[in-house]
């Protein structure tokens, strides 16, 4: 009964936390993002608020904490409301299992990856949802790409995942940073070269951003899924955007990255470096590129990554056999 | 209901009861033709890819345009009677808000069309101002269409690159025109003012300076391999859909003829300027684009050949016409090439205050009216990237 206790604490605890990483990193993404972008487009970006405009991101949630929900006519309203919600709740489990540091993680499962995988895929339910139920064309259309798209980019991120998994002989997130070392040629990206690439064009995917992010394309589809979303509908969405990248980072930086594990010391900034890394290239790529197009988009994955993914998790898997 | 109704089409359900569907007159005459389980999308007015308040009525079957149709209008704001009830002289800053992009040539083509029909004689300084004014015109224009189409295709950065360049050009114009946007400052015989040492020394320093930011352009966006599917063999438009719809301009130049006002007709002081006449490889969209980047060095070129021959002398005739000038009775046609193509005014008067009839040829109207045809079939992505590839100005459109 203690043990039990023990957990449900932890993971209360575990999850405030994570609600609290969760707001912080869409803070530093939104002023992250606004300042990049400023700086790749020759302007200064936020700098009227606080100093350097460090407020701005506080700015932008007062705003849209203060707004009105507005509800266009027609719509579902159990679904509508419900979709938002859904797409912020699952991102606070995938959180748990993340190891930022040797002694620093939530909930230790040992098929830490299955955990993430699963209730990442939970994500693109709110999308639909909210596409379906806004009773708007662009809407709906931006459902359907969300859909195919995130289907579609799943499984070359399992399968670039799973190649580093046999290599690892380990789904523990923990037990792979541990097999990792402190410095860049001990870690997974060396010996997985090609799962690494795979998985951050997925990634890419995954997450809807630019160049793939159709599901909201704006020249088309005015913002897709969450036109009809104003205020705190909206900024659901977004946190949960932000901490779904934030996520996906983290996973990459675990499993290619070598975790929390770093020269001089070890520990959850390495991780935090190594996650925000890879998030100012996704910030960098989507204010540089235009948007591919969607059967594009498709073709990319179908016939490119998915093949490329299961050679290498054949390949993976013929060393691992060769060598053990 | 589950979802709410999504407005799937069933002809049958119109011709019975005509009243249940909302919408107005284009959208009802729309739905009549739209073949069952096709989705009909309202694109714009308000939508982000149209640039101002064009609207287009869209069949979808999936993600195919099975049909689009642009429903004009929606910033019509009579300028051609505008022309009937204000004097000439009063008339010449509306010409700057008929297209707000490219409005020297704008005037030009109203001013030329009154001397024409009054035989004013133009001082030969300034005609290479209005070229140099123009040219510079032409280059912004296009710099902004540059931005606005890599923007319809998801590239949010270039637009911002392509307005710096358009500051500095607004700021060497304003030193002539006095404006940065509407600029209106062509007269009947002449130009308002002469440039002074500063305007030719900042267009001699703007000259190489565009040519190393374009040699970047083509680097950063043109090249881009993203960019490149997106637009190869996308809207196919040629010579002879051209010649059905009157598109002129760049559209028609990309489609393979080497047409342009400039050299068929030729006005001014152009025939003493060498310059190309680009024409494209490819009728598509890339083609489209690449001719109007080649424009931009073909107006680099002009500009600098008319800033080392530009004579001294007055910027406008003497006795030139007042406030209260009246044309002769008559009619004159004139046309320059604009940014977008033919610009053309037709200008009838007799002998009153105001000119008795007017006609505007604004190039978009004709070059949009291809867009029906040309995105029948395409992805509705692609049907973006031919709408941006057609420049449009909404202004200039409805006029």
């Amino acid at each position: 009964m203690d043990l039990s206790l023990a957990i449900f604490v932890q993971i209360i605890v575990a999850a405030l936390l994570v609600i609290g990483l969760m707001v912080g990193n869409a803070v530093v993404m939104v002023y992250m993002e606004r300042k990049v972008a400023g700086f790749i487009q020759r302007r200064p970006g936020p700098y009227e608020v606080g100093p350097w405009g460090t407020l701005q991101a506080l700015c932008d949630s007062m705003k849209l904490l203060a707004k009105q929900l507005y509800r266009p006519g027609n719509v579902d309203i159990i679904l509508y409301y419900l979709a938002p919600i859904l797409a912020f709740f699952p991102v606070l489990l995938l959180f748990l299992p993340i190891p930022f540091g040797p002694y620093l993680t939530a909930l230790n499962v040992n098929e830490g990856i299955i955990l993430i995988l699963a209730f990442a895929g939970l994500g693109v339910l709110s999308n639909l949802l909210a596409g379906w139920s806004s009773n708007n064309k662009y809407s709906l259309l931006g459902a359907a790409r969300a859909v195919s798209q995130t289907v579609a980019y799943e499984i070359p991120m399992i399968l670039a995942l799973l190649a580093v998994v046999f290599q690892c002989g380990s789904m523990d997130l923990k037990n792979v940073t541990e097999q990792q070392g402190a410095w860049p040629w001990e870690w997974n990206v060396l010996t997985q070269p090609l799962a690494f690439f795979i998985y951050v064009v997925s990634l890419v995917g995954e997450t809807n951003r630019a160049p793939f992010d159709l599901p909201e394309a704006e020249s088309e589809l005015a913002a897709g899924f969450h036109t009809e979303y104003s205020g705190m509908g909206f900024a659901l969405f977004f946190l949960s955007e932000y901490a779904n990248m934030l996520l996906v980072s983290l996973v990459a930086a675990v499993f290619f990255l070598g975790g929390y594990k770093g020269p001089v010391a070890d520990g959850f900034w390495w991780i935090f470096i190594k996650a925000y890394a890879i998030m100012f290239f996704l910030v960098w790529i989507r204010w540089t590129f235009p948007r591919v197009r969607f059967d594009q988009l498709l073709n990319i994955n179908w016939k490119w990554l998915l093949p490329l993914s299961l050679l290498n998790l054949w390949l993976t898997a013929i060393i691992v056999k060769l060598l053990i | 209901m589950l979802g709410g109704p999504i407005n799937f089409v069933n002809p049958l359900s119109v011709l019975e009861s005509p009243g249940t569907l909302t919408g107005d007159f284009y959208a009802l005459n729309f739905e009549k033709k739209a073949k069952s389980g096709r989705v009909i999308l309202n694109l714009g007015p308000q939508h982000p890819s149209t640039h101002g308040v064009l609207r287009v009525l869209c069949e979808l079957d999936g993600e195919y345009v099975d049909r689009a149709e642009p429903v004009l209008g929606y910033l019509h704001r009579m300028h051609e009677k505008m022309g009937e009830v204000k004097t000439p002289w009063q008339y010449i800053p509306n010409l700057g808000r008929v297209d707000y992009l490219h409005p020297l040539a704008w005037n030009w083509a109203y001013v030329g069309a009154a001397e024409r029909l009054a035989g004013l004689e133009v001082p030969e300084r300034a005609e290479y101002l209005r070229v140099i004014g123009c040219e510079l015109n032409r280059i912004a224009s296009h710099l902004l269409w540059w931005g606005a189409f890599v923007m319809d295709l998801g590239g949010f950065t270039p637009i911002l690159y392509a307005f710096e360049e358009r500051e500095k050009i607004n700021d060497i114009l304003q030193i002539i025109t006095g404006s940065r946007l509407t600029m209106a400052n062509f007269r009947f015989g002449g130009v308002c003012a002469d440039g002074d040492e500063r305007f030719f020394r900042l267009i001699r320093e703007f000259i190489p300076y565009l040519r190393e930011r374009l040699k970047m352009y083509q680097g950063l966006v043109t090249d881009n391999i993203i960019l490149r599917r997106r637009l190869e063999g996308i809207g196919p438009i040629d010579v002879d859909m051209c010649q059905r719809y009157g598109a002129t301009g760049p559209i028609l130049r990309a489609a393979g003829l080497p047409r342009d006002t400039r050299r068929d007709y030729p006005y001014s002081v152009y025939p003493k300027l060498e310059f190309p006449i680009p024409t494209g490889p490819i009728n598509d969209c890339f083609g489209r684009y690449l001719v109007r980047l080649r424009e931009i060095e073909t107006s680099l070129a002009i500009v600098e050949q008319a800033i080392n021959q530009i004579p001294d002398g007055p910027v406008i005739m003497d006795k030139a016409p007042k406030a209260t000038w009246k044309l002769p009775a008559g009619e004159s046609y004139w046309a320059v090439e604009g940014a977008r193509g033919q610009i053309a005014v037709h200008l009838l008067s007799d002998g009153g205050k105001n000119p008795y009839r007017l006609k505007l040829r604004a190039p978009g109207f004709s070059n949009l009216s291809l867009f029906a045809e040309a995105a029948q079939g395409t992805l509705l992505a692609d049907a973006i990237a031919i709408l941006g590839s057609l420049d449009l100005v909404i202004p200039e459109v409805d006029r």
